[in-house]
């Protein structure tokens, strides 16, 4: 997904954004408050990359403050979740400054969608689509070397001598010949006085000190002693905690409450009925979640009370009879479908998924006569403010919004409907109120990552190679209700991402996309959001390809890749270090998958084994990655471990259901998660690469689940074409 | 009615009902928020306490059956040799993502080190697999406990 244009995609989307970099100003230097050199950046928004680098438009959406005391600061619109940001980031700016990793320091940046929209999300502040990197990795690095310059600069100045003769190293300036030094923080006030230089030079991968190495996470000691502060955490003086009861019913309406019970509970304080949910307000959530249980509410369900899944795939499967919108095409694929030797045939779907996320919903909000004030963690911050304003029909200025860590974010924090949520219930209470989704209301009004259908067809030659391809796919598309403007002509670049432009070589290809929204039931985005789907079923659909002209799964992909050396690389070293046709025994099988989503090449290798009762472990996961330059390599193989195991869950367990209109899971029982007694080895290789830095918080996950079909499939035979995995398919008969 | 609890060393009196969970009480009552809310029914171990020194999911233990026992949190876990240990491990193989499952991996792992010095990996299955991590960390979860017990 990058939200610049419908038809581009993220490899030639990053290289626009570094031209239109080189082409203009992007940096200013002045003093800061309070002392020190203040540099802003304006990292090149898409859509306004265009611009005309004129002096008027020069907005700065990042700012890197050196102060007096040397400590560099650096303000950026994104937040941590768990992804490593805040250590991979500071990196680029240490890295051409010169300075050692533990002087840079990040902070987040206060709501303001003008100045801190991320570039490659089309201008929206929000921390997604495995892009932090991507984004900051040029211009970053050229504001540290234009810092460095000029601290160079005013030293030579204060030493009259040449500047050529100065070298920065550690946060200080030395004149060798004459053994003079000077530290960043005695330099840093004449240093704003200093031209910016016009250009740069930037460091070669091979003078890297801290790119490319393991680098400490910045954000980790906190988490292991309790004291770090998630959004579920904060106490504002006299605040109380409440919990709620939505419609079980999408669209449904309370009817009526007897609360009598409810505010009979010790420690309850106040109900809040609103449209369509009701609150208990109480001194603790022990209080809370009992007056919830004595809650007698009667909805009226609304238009979707007989809704079941069923009735969606039907109405997917009958949508995707009818052609789509084009979303690639190559050749003429019905002529050479007409020519094949053999036609392969095949529907795939996959599921409704939850985020799960371990912190649960949950937004603090103040509503005060003239202002409202809220702390969330969310990965939209202005968004959230500018939510509760129009909720609390406030000016965006009388909002304040504080931001906190994120207890995953996995997509569900892109969303404000709990700030939303929260905010209509704070309007009721006197003094600040926390409001903490229950496991059962996060897991049953989530928003979530939509139910596909897909219809395959392909041609083989004589060899069996394929000479056409063809994929329609239905569904609902999250770029047009979540960024309206980037979804044009019927298609976005996240629904299709996965889907076209792949690393195969096929003579003649169409990729059409229907788009259906399913009545009843939010969607949105969902870890590795396009690809989770599209990985699944382009490379499921692949493995099937090579099993009917009887080839093997990896010989039959690497033909079909000389055009795309960097995905032929990582597949050949995924099979190499798996042991790839290294004899198994019974019933368990190796599989592969291959993509290129995110702007980084992976290939994986899971090796599983499939009981007599047809339960599936998977044993081993073998990952090559070629995410381009590496940045912290101790982070990318974390991202790996992590989305590797968030994709097995989803195949072995994954899956919302409706039923009268109501989501059957509701707890970790029904919901389940991957356990550590089920996690597999996770090899992860890191490709050498001098390229710019590709995504990595997500392309593990879209990965790993066709991986484990196809290994089930050399297994067992049997092929998958539906998620999550249906262990009644796979018993052995008796 | 005031109920008496002892936590991480000290006494405190709260006046709640007696089957208020104890998970509400150190975090909404005490402001202890260092120990996680994850599901309310002892399915994913966030919430993880120590009661005299044994692991026990705090959002299903009604405050009133702790009478006299010691309460340890992740607050006060690192003072012990087992907890220290463990959160240096942590430290060094970095284990932590979002980090906010990891209270409760904590107080799991100390309570497993303390009582099995040792542990092979099926004792850390059985000891450990009551803890969801939806970030994932279980391969680093396990390097660190054998660390950790090395150490």
């Amino acid at each position: 997904m990058t939200l610049s244009d419908s038809t581009d995609h993220a490899r030639t989307n990053q290289s626009k954004t570094a031209i239109a970099l080189s082409r203009r100003r992007f940096l200013r230097a002045a003093a800061a408050a309070g002392g020190g050199l203040m540099l802003s950046l304006e990292l090149p928004f898409a859509g306004r990359a265009a611009a005309a680098a004129d002096a008027a438009s020069f907005v700065p959406n990042a700012f890197i403050r050196i102060g007096s005391d040397g400590q560099i600061v650096l303000t950026m619109p994104y937040v941590e979740m768990g992804q490593g940001t805040y250590t991979s980031i500071p990196m680029l700016i240490a890295e051409e400054l010169e300075v050692d990793l533990s002087k840079v320091r990040l902070e987040h940046a206060p709501p303001d969608e003008k100045r801190y929209g991320n570039p490659l999300l089309g201008g929206l502040q929000a921390t997604g689509n495995s892009n932090a990197i991507r984004a900051s990795w040029q211009p970053l690095r050229q504001a540290g070397a234009s810092a460095r310059t000029m601290l160079i600069a005013a030293a030579a100045q204060r030493w009259n001598v040449d500047p050529a003769s100065c070298r920065a190293e550690r946060g200080e300036v030395m004149h060798a010949p004459t053994g003079r030094r000077a530290t960043y923080g005695e330099l840093a006030d004449d240093a704003a006085k200093m031209p910016v230089p016009d250009k740069v030079a930037l460091k070669r991968p091979d003078e890297f000190k801290l790119i490319g190495k393991p680098a400490k996470r910045l954000d980790t000691p906190a988490k292991v002693n309790g004291t770090a502060e998630y959004g579920i955490d904060v106490r504002p003086a006299g605040v109380k905690i409440a919990t709620l009861a939505q419609s079980p019913v999408f669209g449904g309406r309370v009817k009526n409450v007897d609360d009598t019970a409810a505010k009979a509970v010790n420690g309850v304080r106040q109900i809040v009925r609103l449209d369509d949910a009701v609150a208990v307000v109480a001194d603790h959530m022990g209080a809370a979640k009992k007056g919830l249980a004595a809650l007698v509410i009667e909805w009226d369900d609304g238009p979707h009370a007989k809704l079941n899944t069923k009735d969606i795939l039907d109405q997917l499967e009958h949508a995707t009879l009818n052609p789509g919108v084009v979303a690639e095409t190559i050749g003429d694929v019905s002529s050479a479908m007409a020519k094949a030797r053999t036609k392969v045939e095949a529907t795939y779907q996959v599921p409704f998924l939850a985020h799960a996320t371990m912190e649960p919903m949950n937004c603090t909000v103040h509503v005060r006569k003239d202002g409202c004030e809220i702390w969330v963690g969310t990965q939209v911050l202005a968004r959230a403010q500018a939510a509760a304003a129009k909720t609390a029909g406030l000016p965006l200025d009388k909002v304040v919004a504080h931001n906190h860590l994120i207890g995953g974010g996995f997509g569900r924090r892109l969303e404000v409907d709990g700030v939303i949520r929260a905010v209509q219930i704070a309007q009721h209470v006197e003094g600040p109120v926390k409001v903490v989704w229950t496991r059962e209301e996060d897991i049953q009004h989530d928003m979530y990552r939509p139910y596909w259908f897909d219809r395959f067809s392909a041609g083989l030659d004589d060899k069996g190679m394929p000479v056409a391809w063809s994929h329609r796919f239905g569904g609902s598309s999250i770029i047009a209700r979540w960024a309206p403007p980037f979804f044009k002509n019927g298609l976005d670049s996240d629904t299709t991402e996965g889907a076209i432009d792949l690393v195969y070589g096929l003579p003649s290809k169409l990729v059409d996309y229907v788009r259906v929204e399913p009545p009843g039931i939010p969607t949105a985005f969902w870890r590795s959001v396009g690809p989770s789907h599209n990985v699944f079923v382009v490379e499921s659909f692949m493995d099937e390809l090579a099993a009917a002209a009887k080839q093997d799964p990896v010989a039959y992909r690497l033909a079909l890749l000389d055009k795309s050396p960097r995905a032929k690389a990582v597949l050949a070293l995924a099979a190499e270090k798996a042991g790839w046709g290294r004899p198994l025994p019974e019933r368990v099988g190796r599989g592969v998958s291959l993509q290129s989503v995110f702007a980084s090449y992976v290939a994986q290798v899971a090796e599983v084994e499939v009981s007599k009762d047809g339960l599936v472990r998977v044993r081993r996961v073998v990952c090559a990655v070629d995410c381009g330059t590496a940045v912290n390599p101790d982070t990318i193989q974390a991202q790996i471990q992590s989305a590797v195991i968030f994709g097995i869950t989803a195949a072995l367990y994954g899956q919302i259901t409706l039923k009268d209109g109501r989501v059957e899971q509701s707890n970790f029982h029904d919901y389940q998660m991957l356990r550590i007694n089920e996690a597999p080895a996770i090899e992860v290789h890191i490709v050498q690469s001098s390229e710019p830095p590709g995504g990595m918080g997500e392309c593990g996950t879209s990965a790993i689940v066709p991986a484990v079909a196809n290994a089930i499939f050399a297994a067992t035979g049997k092929r998958l074409r539906k998620m999550p995995i249906d262990s009644a398919a796979l018993k052995q008969p008796a | 009615m005031a109920i008496v609890i002892k936590v991480n060393g000290s006494t405190h009196s709260v006046d709640v009902d007696g089957d208020t969970p104890l998970l509400w009480v150190l975090r909404d009552v005490l402001g202890m928020t260092g120990t996680k809310f994850g599901c309310g029914m002892a399915l994913c171990g966030a919430c993880t306490v120590h009661v005299d020194g044994v692991a026990t999911r705090s959002c299903i233990t009604p405050v009133d059956s702790v009478g006299t026992s010691q309460i340890t949190t992740i607050e006060a876990i690192g003072a012990t040799p087992a907890g220290g240990k463990i959160q240096k491990a942590w430290l060094d193989r970095e284990v932590v993502q979002c980090g906010y499952c990891q209270s409760g991996q904590i107080m799991s792992a100390t309570a497993l080190l303390a009582s099995n010095p040792h542990p092979t990996d099926s004792d850390i299955d059985n000891a450990m697999s009551g803890n969801i991590c939806r970030c994932g960390t279980y391969v680093r979860v396990r390097e660190a406990i054998k660390q950790a017990a090395q150490s």
